[in-house]
């Protein structure tokens, strides 16, 4: 199966890089841009047909290991 | 006072910890590979600054699960003194020893400089020999050191005097012109509830030897000897 776990800075967390990213944006004759966000993408693909018996173990991966819940939130997709 | 300093791959202020602490007489100070389990023994456990694990997914997050930190955690409990530094600070947050986080600093860049640091409290076991409001000369070297924490986070750290080290100008004022990387009230280091766990983001290990332009890192060491003899005398 695969899995797809997008992680994400909080709305309300200062993200410097997508703050200079949308700078570089605008340098570079994009106009309108009022936020850029920068997470990761991450893609696991594991052992196994049955989705349902790993969601569980999964989230807590990614609360664990992938995100940090202080600042980030994570999305976990399971593709097949 | 036997000291473990924790080594982890990607670790490279193992050694500079291990010999700024072999400065003080009475001192032992052992390099512990992150693999081993047990801390038993070991009056002070020390995680040195570096990259363990270059960094990767986040600074400390990997790290974190190394077989040794379970041994971390349980001396953590016991109340032994358990100091972070740097990557030791962010590695401390990220097994949730210590609150908040360490980001990607401000500026998007990676600050190594001499700078001022204000001790905020003395009533621990790191910072005992200080006086509050002592500005102490210390280096910082990171990339991501802007700590944060939740507004409830913050308010209870300030309300358990957990605060320990601010980033300040010269003359002691903690400005945002002083901050390098945009932390949060300019905290440069926090203690725990049960104040036996330190991080800091600066180098005090750096500065423990004229020889290496400063002697200002050694009061925290001391206080840290000074706490154990007193807590040792007392049992």
């Amino acid at each position: 199966m695969k899995a797809v776990v997008t992680v994400m800075p909080k709305p309300a967390i200062l993200d410097p890089a997508g703050v200079a990213t949308a700078r570089a944006m605008e340098h570079l004759g994009l106009k309108g841009v009022h936020s850029v966000r920068i997470g990761k993408s991450i893609e696991i693909e594991i052992d196994g047909a049955d989705p349902s018996s790993l969601t569980e173990q999964l989230h807590e991966i990614c609360h664990d290991l992938l995100s940090n819940p202080v600042v980030e939130d994570y999305k976990l997709e399971i593709l097949s | 006072m036997k000291v473990a300093v924790i080594q982890f791959p990607g670790s490279n202020c193992d050694t500079d910890c291990q010999a700024a602490l072999l400065f003080f007489p009475g001192v032992t100070a052992e390099i512990v590979w992150h693999k081993e389990t047990s801390l038993a023994g070991y009056d002070v456990i020390v995680l040195p600054g570096g990259f363990s694990y270059g960094d990767y997914l986040r600074c400390g997050s990997i790290a974190r699960f190394s077989p040794i930190m379970a041994a971390v955690r349980l001396a953590a409990s016991t109340g032994v003194l358990v100091l972070g530094i740097c990557n030791g600070f962010q590695i401390l947050c990220e097994a949730g020893l210590l609150p908040g986080t360490l980001m990607r600093n401000r500026d998007l860049l990676f600050r190594c400089e001499t700078l001022h640091l204000r001790v905020e409290n003395n009533d621990s076991p790191f910072t005992s020999v200080l006086h509050q409001g002592q500005v102490l000369e210390i280096p910082i070297a990171h990339g991501e050191g802007r700590y944060f924490a939740d507004a409830e986070t913050l308010q209870a750290l300030k309300a358990n005097n957990q605060v320990l080290v601010r980033y300040c100008d010269a003359s002691g004022n903690v400005s945002a012109a002083a901050n390098p990387n945009g932390s949060l009230e300019n905290i440069a280091g926090i203690c725990s509830h049960g104040r036996n766990v330190f991080g800091l983001m600066p180098h005090p290990e750096r500065v423990c030897d004229l020889i290496l332009g400063g002697t200002d890192g050694r009061g925290i060491f001391q206080s840290m000897i000074d706490w154990m003899a007193a807590h040792k005398s007392n049992n």
